[in-house]
């Protein structure tokens, strides 16, 4: 990204919905660097050495092997990667942290406590610390030294974070708070030697504290037993008037919720990148079964129904870790340009975060579908043997389901999606309504019958900028119908949010094989037009059906008509033979032997 | 002490091979390229012994090939190899050429000890330690897997059929590594990072020929699908008939 010297104008948080991106500007997995890939290299090292000859041990939680394990990431710097060169870490940028995140999603449970450690556990203090705070933790958390958790939720508070009971009490003396109260489903909490932890000062103010393991009044409940990443550490946590220094408060007193949510938006791109690693690791599985098993005298990749599945995992992969790169790639160059303005890092990365906020909310819940929809289909590739124990495929099934679940429920985040976008567009920060209503007159005109533009994804480009305007049409009549009531229609917001969620997954495959067709030949790029082609004939299919149920719900008569007239308009593509190349995408992960793209 | 350790570059074990068009070669397109497995313990044992030395001694990466060697040169020098030395050639040498190319720049660096993997996984030659030890004189020692160095002594565990030998020798001496020897570090994240501040020194390997020519690779001939003949005794009869008259063994 740094090679480039073009400046092209950095969309905003949102912009997405209304202009254009330009592909060049895009970050993409092609655009990693060398140093870059040989981070990933030993991540894999680490992960194939270390991690997976131990999975059933680590699932057992063999006593100390976590810890240990953690300690020997720590050496490899695997948890210092985005900590300032300052405070001993090893200053690396976004899209360094995003490219090995991404690969630690292939260590099953261990990634679940990795990335509870070095992000939502690690980030609060980097971000919100004070430099007492930052020079005290930071070393220690990025050597593995200390272990870290993160404590929000809790038994009454789980999707309402900020209704936590947990009370902060300042001591008589004036030098400490006095803690009471009890934290649920806590990564790490089996062995953390700190805890971000969030409680209510004077009963509303909701204040986030560092609180070591060590105090007296802390314990910590049993494991759960759980349905999947049964080698993360998840337990209760009781505080019993812990005593913590004043200085420990992280932030400032009552402004906890900034704290939490900024961290959740970092949390959730995160979750995605792990997620797309896991997918990848996932489909590679699927294939090499596929390629081994024999049914009927053949191999089982022959048939159809299998390479229509091989297929349409990678399609999904591919949209998923395009849109992932490119929401790392804005975060980096947003941090870059914050930087180069005299932001520090930690300040500048935090406010990247927030600009793009709906995005990391999107891609929270898609990268969690896409995986879940991965593991389903290996165990089926796998047939009988994808419900057994001695095939990969039952882990990767079972330890997937959390992901839609933790940092913030899907449905939480597909809420936020579109009430982000709303506040900001109220905040005058995002013009959706003016957009909104150029494409309603654009509807009531005659259709331009514009001469087609030619070229390489022409119809791609043109079928975004119409999923762009189905989507702002009826945006824009819900909001018109339900004013501030639209948060009460929850079914719309979903609708609203899926359609969006496609769009940008579409646009984020295209830009990508944009981008590529200035690096590779005809030949070479045609795996990556096929898969784009696949995917936009379907997810304009899935566009079209979230809409029709939005429109339905509320318009009635001409209006009706028309919005229906119009999502039918803009949602049109070309005919695709997406059996024919379904099949071609298969073979060539076929003939690879695992995920190729 | 200035320790030379000589690395290849080598198609992924794990990667097809095709052949090039010209029927000699492998043809690069879709192969990964990775440090030869060997290459790698010479690279930890020379480190572990320069750290053991604990003294200015410095750990020199040297490699015959082309640009696309700089990959791996780069991945020693990332596990802490301090400098490294590319070679470069136009054309695929055999053993004894790679030998005299290495030679003549561990005579120019100084090196006294050299290690290198026992064979490259590439062609499997398992020749170029000793051919380098005889045009330099020294002393080889080689499919190594326990090493000790006593000042100028060396004395060495090796495999042999069945067991073990014990070999003393002194320096200048090379050591080709076996697998045993010890477990190469992984590139850490900071050595990665560090790596970017060393030099490659990069220059023409100094003329040599190949004393042996390739006249042509061929895959091994596709394996026939295996048969099942029944499962149970019923199926000895045509098991034993099979044998004798298709694959003639018995
Ligand atoms: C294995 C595991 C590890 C975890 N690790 C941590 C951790 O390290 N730190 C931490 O703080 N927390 C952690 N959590 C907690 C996790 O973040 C919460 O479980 C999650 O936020 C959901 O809260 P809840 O379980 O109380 O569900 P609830 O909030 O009760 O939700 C139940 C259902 O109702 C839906 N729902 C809730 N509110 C609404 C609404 N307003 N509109 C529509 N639907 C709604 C939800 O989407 C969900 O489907 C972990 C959980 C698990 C299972």
């Amino acid at each position: 990204m740094s090679e480039q010297t073009t400046i092209t104008e950095i969309l905003k948080g949102g912009e997405f919905l209304i202009k254009e991106t330009d592909a060049s500007s895009v970050f993409t997995p092609e655009d990693l660097n060398e140093e870059q890939r040989m981070m990933v290299e030993t991540a894999n090292d680490f992960i194939q050495k270390e991690i997976w000859p131990n999975l059933d041990a680590i699932d057992k939680q063999q006593e100390g092997l976590t810890v240990n394990l953690m300690d020997k990431a720590g050496e490899l710097g695997l948890l210092a990667v985005s900590v300032p060169e300052e405070y001993e870490g090893l200053g690396g940028d976004f899209n360094t942290s995003t490219a090995l995140i991404m690969e630690m999603g292939k260590s099953y449970s261990f990634g679940v406590s990795f990335a509870a450690h070095s992000g939502i556990g690690t980030l609060p203090i980097m971000y919100y610390g004070t430099e007492e705070q930052k020079k005290k933790y930071l070393p220690k958390l990025a050597s593995g030294e200390l272990k870290s958790a993160y404590c929000l939720t809790e038994p009454t508070s789980g999707s309402d974070a900020l209704s936590a009971k947990t009370t902060a009490k300042i001591s008589e003396d004036g030098t400490h708070y006095i803690i009471n109260g009890q934290k649920m489903w806590i990564t790490n909490g089996g062995f953390a030697d700190i805890l971000i932890t969030f409680a209510q000062v004077d009963g509303d103010k909701f204040t986030c504290f560092i609180i070591s393991t060590d105090s007296e009044g802390f314990t910590s409940g049993n494991e759960e037993n759980k349905l999947g990443i049964k080698g993360s550490s998840t337990r209760a946590l009781f505080l019993d008037n812990v005593k913590v220094p004043k200085e420990n408060i992280l932030g400032e007193i009552g402004k906890g919720h900034y704290i939490a949510f900024n961290i959740l938006n970092i949390g959730r791109f995160k979750l995605c990148a792990m997620t797309t690693g896991g997918a990848k690791e996932n489909a590679s599985i699927a294939v090499a079964y596929a390629n081994e098993r024999k049914q009927f005298n053949q191999k089982i990749s022959n048939f159809g129904a299998i390479k229509h599945k091989l297929a349409e995992q990678a399609i999904k992969i591919f949209a998923s870790e395009s849109a992932t790169y490119r929401v790392s790639g804005l975060i980096n160059d947003t941090i870059k340009s914050l930087q180069a303005e005299g932001v520090s890092y930690t300040d500048a990365a935090l406010k990247a975060a927030e600009e793009y906020a709906i995005e990391c909310a999107m891609l929270k819940v898609y990268g969690s579908e896409v995986l879940d929809y991965v593991v389903d289909e290996t165990v089926q590739i796998h047939g009988g043997y994808g419900y057994s124990e001695e095939y990969p495929a039952a882990r990767g099934y079972r330890d997937s389901r959390i992901n839609r679940i933790f940092e913030g429920t899907n449905e939480i985040n597909r809420l936020l999606t579109v009430d982000m976008l709303m506040k900001r567009a109220m905040k005058g920060r995002l013009d959706l309504m003016g957009p909104a209503m150029a494409i309603q007159k654009e509807l009531m005109s005659v259709p331009e019958m514009g001469e087609e533009e030619g070229g390489i994804l022409s119809a791609e480009k043109k079928a975004i900028a119409n999923a762009k305007k189905a989507i702002l049409i009826i945006t824009g009549a819900a909001v018109q119908k339900f004013m501030q009531n639209l948060k009460d229609e929850q079914e719309i917001i979903m609708n609203i949010t899926d359609m969006m969620i496609e769009l940008y997954a579409c646009e984020s495959a295209y830009l990508r094989t944009l981008k590529l067709s200035s690096m590779k030949n005809e030949e070479e790029l045609k795996p990556y037009v096929e898969i784009t082609k696949v995917y936009f004939s379907d997810a304009l299919e899935r566009i079209n059906l979230h809409g029709k149920h939005a429109i339905t719900s509320f318009a009635e008569g001409d209006e009706l008509r028309m919005l229906l007239l119009g999502l039918k308009r803009f949602t049109k593509y070309e005919n695709v033979n997406t059996k024919e190349l379904r099949r071609n995408i298969a073979n060539r992960l076929i003939e690879a032997n695992k995920y190729c793209f | 002490m200035k320790i030379a350790v000589c690395i290849s570059h080598v198609p992924d074990t794990a990667t097809k091979i095709n052949i090039a068009d010209n029927g000699k070669e492998i043809d690069p397109a879709g192969v990964t390229y990775i440090i030869n497995p060997y290459d790698e313990f010479a690279v930890e044992e020379a480190l572990t012994t320069k750290e053991t030395l604990g003294d200015d001694s410095e750990v020199i990466a040297i490699s015959v090939g082309n640009d696309k060697n700089k990959e791996t040169i780069k991945k020693a020098l990332a596990m802490g190899v301090d400098s490294g030395v590319l070679l470069k050639i136009e054309s695929q040498l055999d053993s004894f050429g790679i030998a005299k190319a290495l030679a003549e720049e561990i005579k120019a660096q100084g090196c006294d000890l050299v290690f290198m993997g026992k064979q490259s996984v590439d062609f499997d030659n398992q020749i170029v330690g000793q051919m380098t030890s005889a045009i330099l004189d020294y002393s080889c020692i080689s499919v190594v897997v326990d090493f000790k160095l006593d000042g100028q002594d060396i004395t060495c565990e090796r495999e042999i059929e069945g067991g073990k030998e014990v070999v003393a020798a002194q320096l200048p001496c090379i050591i080709t590594a076996q697998k045993g020897l010890n477990e190469p570090r992984y590139a850490s994240l900071k050595g990665i990072m560090s790596a970017k501040k060393k030099t490659i020194e990069e220059k023409s390997a100094v003329e040599t020929e190949s004393n042996t020519e390739v006249i042509g690779l061929k895959k091994p001939p596709a394996k026939n699908p295996g048969r099942i003949l029944g499962t149970d005794s019923s199926a000895v009869h045509e098991l034993v008939r099979l044998l004798r008259e298709e694959a003639k063994v018995i």
